[in-house]
């Protein structure tokens, strides 16, 4: 068989449990050559800003960042549908040589005029950066222009990494969220960040906390509606999951409003029921909120138990690969699989730093591989060395996953399913005991000559 | 001097970026590697965006800019990019393209490249220069299919006199789907012609499970048949618009360089879609080949013209939206009028200028007349034209399904990329089949929405 070599830069960002005993290399840029999983500083900023669905997104760039992005994530809304256009300059040639600004700001006039969004977002993309237009003027002058926030995020692929991205994103809502007017405080009142409503997942939080007695000022930014986020700096706690991407914001909000944080994760029994006792616990004054929050959890878990147990009898002691993007939601799902008696051999992300890999280290079981920046061959060596049966990762692992004859589970952006919640415990359940189980692997070459006998 | 253009936004593009083009003509070349020369999002992209057609792995890596790459030029990366990739898959080849970014910067790849060819390891580096602001991705996928031949054919090869291979086609399909390269293969094969295509990505993007892990997989046009294709006998390389454009620009595509370099005669015609084309194909092959159509050929066009009569009033004046690259459309267009169906609106993001007189070369002119051509289209501005055009159906990737549901017709799925189906990659447009294939699937839209909508739901035709 053809051996997989992990190339020497990289290694100290493969890292085995009870094996190796070394700090694994993480926040790295990518190796040039290595095929990465991850994209650029532009990803990042796009997966935080393009829930907002009466906004105007706009790319200012050539067209291929623009065309590949189109509505490629299942973020949903309610009313409007914005943003899921593609919207770019498409820059030519002479664009480059003379400047892209005026037909950034034409575009943007035109957009704006067409649309009548509530604000507007202009993406830098690499080009931008090089050929230096003044994107921060063109947005003034539009925004003067049209009575509409007109933003600028400076996401050029190359500066940086996704989470530069991430940052950049978090600077936009800011300058958004600052516009607010009225700061009175509202009562028992939560803003949720960091929740994309991919599939539905915010309707389903949102939910909760309404159940809860428990108010949500905005959503960043799943559904996210402008006129919401300048209400935001009115809320009395705000509660943050996917926390590598919107600590930033909650850091700056608290900072410039005195609103305290906590990270949450909403994947899993355990760690969705300890987010809304967290919340519920911070509005203590009220204790009608703990009390409905426990019946909430007792009910909802309730609800689901008997079908995790029914699947977990066909799961028991399967094997599962993890790659995702952000470390947090790697810890979410390690232990909901626990809950399905599946077992962890390999967990993985695109950007997580140093405290994440030690807390992945303390959760995994020895023998764990962990991957920092993973490439698609080191996926493909580790999940066939520990012979997983379930990989769990985004579009682009996929393929790796299936061409090996192992079992997938679309944990990204662009799945449809909810799998937050209790409900999304319960969807995520099905969708790993629906492709362990299907009789289809025993007949994939690889498998046959395992599960077949001679 | 410099007269002000028209400024628009692109809203909903029709097209994709240059490297995603070549990036997919290198991956139909055994053991080859793309690779980009530019930031990583680009590349993760197209890797996505491939891999949601393709269904497959698709690795494409990237010479990963930073600030300071940007800055001080892309140079080192690109090398140390380039040794990564051979200890970690050991191509034969890799292909090179550059994207916007690396090309603004103003990197001399091919100079770097030289520098490096010493001390190099085996892999053959070829370059393709694919800024995004000068064409699509058809331009990147010719652009690096020529490339190539240009590599493995230097004018050196001249010298040495050999004899041309009499019974050696090389054939430049363009973007086709898996299951058109598969079935030029078999036609080839019937008439016992050896056939060199350049690219055929048909089995390494479409291939079976693995039992162990390839990190190229097989498949793909060996280079040592690409060293020959100076030696065939003949070129046959597809679509008007790539004609039109080496006839009348003095483009150089991989046919017309092999003929003026090495005198291949190259023979162009358009995409094999119906029956009309198919038969200018056969044509052509049988004054190659010197072989006449064979049998089983001329029952699958018996049945392809029963079953267009069978279906004739299905289809008769119905009108069709059509998108996708200009040849393609061309392609599509040219069979639509042989059944009936009006393309009232055909459109593409492509702006190659010859769009409308590759589409009236092909449609008849009581057909033409009624047709509306737009090159640089995008999906906002088409479905604003289509609205009042009233069409029946539409027809084209899934790019155009959102036009389609807001119209609320049927959208028939061909070309690159199907995204939301599956199957995108087998879905047979050329040839007799393919015109079967192709005639059967619209009919059933047709008559699905006919049924569904029909207060009575009738249950025969
Ligand atoms: S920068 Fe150029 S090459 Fe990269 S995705 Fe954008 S258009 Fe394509
Ligand atoms: S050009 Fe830059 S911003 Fe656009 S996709 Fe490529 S890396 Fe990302």
């Amino acid at each position: 068989m053809e051996t997989i070599s992990v190339l020497k830069e990289r290694e100290h960002q493969v890292f085995q449990k009870g094996k190796d005993d070394f700090d694994i290399a993480c926040e790295k840029t990518s190796l040039a050559g290595s095929v990465s999983q991850r994209a650029c500083v532009f990803c990042g900023s796009r997966v935080v800003l393009y829930p907002i669905a009466d906004a105007l997104h706009l790319i200012h760039g050539p067209i291929g960042c623009a065309s590949y992005t189109w509505d490629i994530r299942g973020a949903l809304s309610s009313g409007p549908e914005l943003h899921r256009n593609s919207f770019s300059t498409d820059l030519s040639e002479t664009d480059i040589i003379y400047g892209g600004e005026k037909k950034l700001e034409s575009a943007l006039l035109e957009l704006i005029d067409k649309y009548d969004p509530k604000a507007a977002f202009a993406y830098s993309t690499c080009i931008v950066g090089i050929i230096g237009d003044d994107v921060e003027s063109v947005c003034k002058s539009v925004e003067s222009k049209t009575g509409i926030p007109v933003l600028p995020v400076h996401s050029e692929g190359f500066k940086g990494t996704k989470k530069d991205g991430y940052t950049a994103a978090c600077e936009a809502l800011f300058n958004l969220v600052d516009r607010g007017r009225t700061k009175r405080k509202l009562p028992q009142s939560i803003n949720i960040l960091g929740e994309f409503n991919i599939g539905g997942e915010t309707w389903i939080i949102k939910d909760y906390y309404r159940r809860m007695g428990v108010r949500v000022v905005s959503v960043m930014t799943g559904d996210g509606r402008i006129n919401d986020l300048k209400m935001a700096r009115r809320a009395s706690l705000n509660v943050v999951q996917c926390s590598g991407s919107m600590t930033h914001l909650a850091k700056k909000m608290e900072d410039a409003y005195g609103i305290p944080f906590i990270r949450v994760s909403y994947f899993g029994i355990e760690d969705t029921s300890d987010a809304l006792y967290r919340v519920a616990r911070f509005f203590n004054n009220n204790p009608d909120i703990m009390k409905r929050t426990e019946k909430l959890v007792r009910n909802q878990v309730r609800s689901i138990i008997p079908s995790l147990s029914e699947m977990k009898k066909d799961l028991v002691g399967k094997r599962a690969a993890i790659y995702v993007g952000g470390a947090f939601k790697a810890f979410s799902l390690i232990k909901a699989l626990k809950h399905l008696g599946m077992e962890v051999v390999l967990a993985g992300s695109q950007t997580g730093s140093k405290e994440d890999y030690k807390v992945l280290r303390e959760m995994c079981n020895p023998g764990t591989v962990i991957l920092d920046d993973a490439n698609p061959l080191e996926l493909a060596k580790y999940i066939m060395e520990k012979d997983a049966d379930l990989f769990i990762g985004g579009v682009k692992e996929r393929p790796i996953a299936y061409k090996l004859g192992i079992g997938f589970c679309d944990h990204n952006h662009e799945r449809k399913i909810p799998l937050a919640g209790f409900i999304g415990m319960e969807n995520f359940a099905r969708e790993v005991h629906q492709t362990v189980t299907s009789p289809i692997w025993q007949l994939v070459p690889r498998r046959a000559s395992v599960l077949t006998p001679k | 001097m410099m007269h002000k253009p028209f400024y628009t936004a692109t809203q909903n593009a029709c097209k994709n970026c240059t490297p995603l083009g070549a990036a997919l003509a290198f991956s139909g070349i055994e053991k080859a590697i793309p690779l980009l020369h530019g930031s990583q999002g680009c590349s993760t992209y197209m890797r996505r965006y491939l891999i949601s057609h393709f269904k497959e792995p698709v690795d494409i890596a990237s010479s990963n800019f930073s600030e300071e790459t940007a800055i001080f030029g892309g140079g080192a990366n690109l090398k140390l990019a380039i040794e990564n990739i051979e200890k970690q898959y050991a191509p034969t080849m890799i292909g090179i393209a550059t994207t916007c970014l690396s090309e603004t910067i103003g990197d001399d790849v091919p100079m770097i490249l030289e520098s490096l060819s010493k001390t190099a390891g085996k892999a053959a580096l070829v370059h393709v220069s694919t800024p995004s602001y000068t064409g699509t991705h058809v331009d990147g996928f010719h652009q690096a299919v020529k490339a190539v031949v240009d590599r493995f054919n230097p004018v050196s090869n001249k010298k040495q006199y050999k004899p041309k291979k009499k019974q050696t086609v090389n054939l430049f399909p363009g973007m086709l789907s898996n299951e058109d390269i598969r079935h030029l293969k078999e036609i080839f094969h019937d008439l016992d012609t050896r056939v060199i295509i350049l690219p055929d990505y048909s089995e390494r993007l479409e291939g079976p499970s693995w039992v162990e892990y390839q990190a190229i997989q097989d498949g793909g046009t060996p280079i040592s048949w690409i060293e020959k294709m100076n030696l065939s006998a003949f070129s046959l390389e597809f679509g008007n618009v790539l004609e039109n454009q080496v006839d009348q620009k003095g483009l150089t595509s991989a046919g017309s360089l092999l003929e003026t370099r090495f005198n291949v005669p190259c023979i162009r015609a358009g995409l094999p879609i119906g029956v009309k084309a198919t038969d200018t194909l056969f044509q052509h092959l049988e004054y190659i080949t010197g072989k006449p159509l064979p049998d089983k050929y001329s029952s699958q066009k018996g049945r392809l013209i029963d079953a267009y009569v069978d279906g004739n009033k299905y289809v008769s004046q119905r009108k069709a939206v059509l998108y996708g690259e200009e040849d393609f459309v061309v392609g599509m267009a040219g069979f639509l009028g042989e059944v009936g169906i009006i393309p009232v609106l055909c459109a593409s993001g492509g702006k190659s200028s010859f769009f409308e007189d590759a589409l009236r070369s092909v449609l008849p002119e009581n057909i033409f007349d009624q047709v509306r051509v737009h090159e640089n289209m995008d999906f906002a501005r088409m479905e604003e034209r289509a609205r009042f055009l009233k069409p029946d159906l539409v027809i084209g990737n899934s790019k155009g399904y959102a036009m389609a549901r807001r119209l609320k017709i049927p959208l028939v799925r061909v070309g690159f990329p199907i995204h939301d189906r599956v199957g995108g990659t087998r879905i047979l447009h050329i040839g007799y089949k393919g015109a079967l294939h192709l005639f059967d699937t619209i009919i059933n839209a047709l008559l699905h929405m006919q049924q569904d909508s029909s207060q009575f739901g009738y249950s025969y035709m």
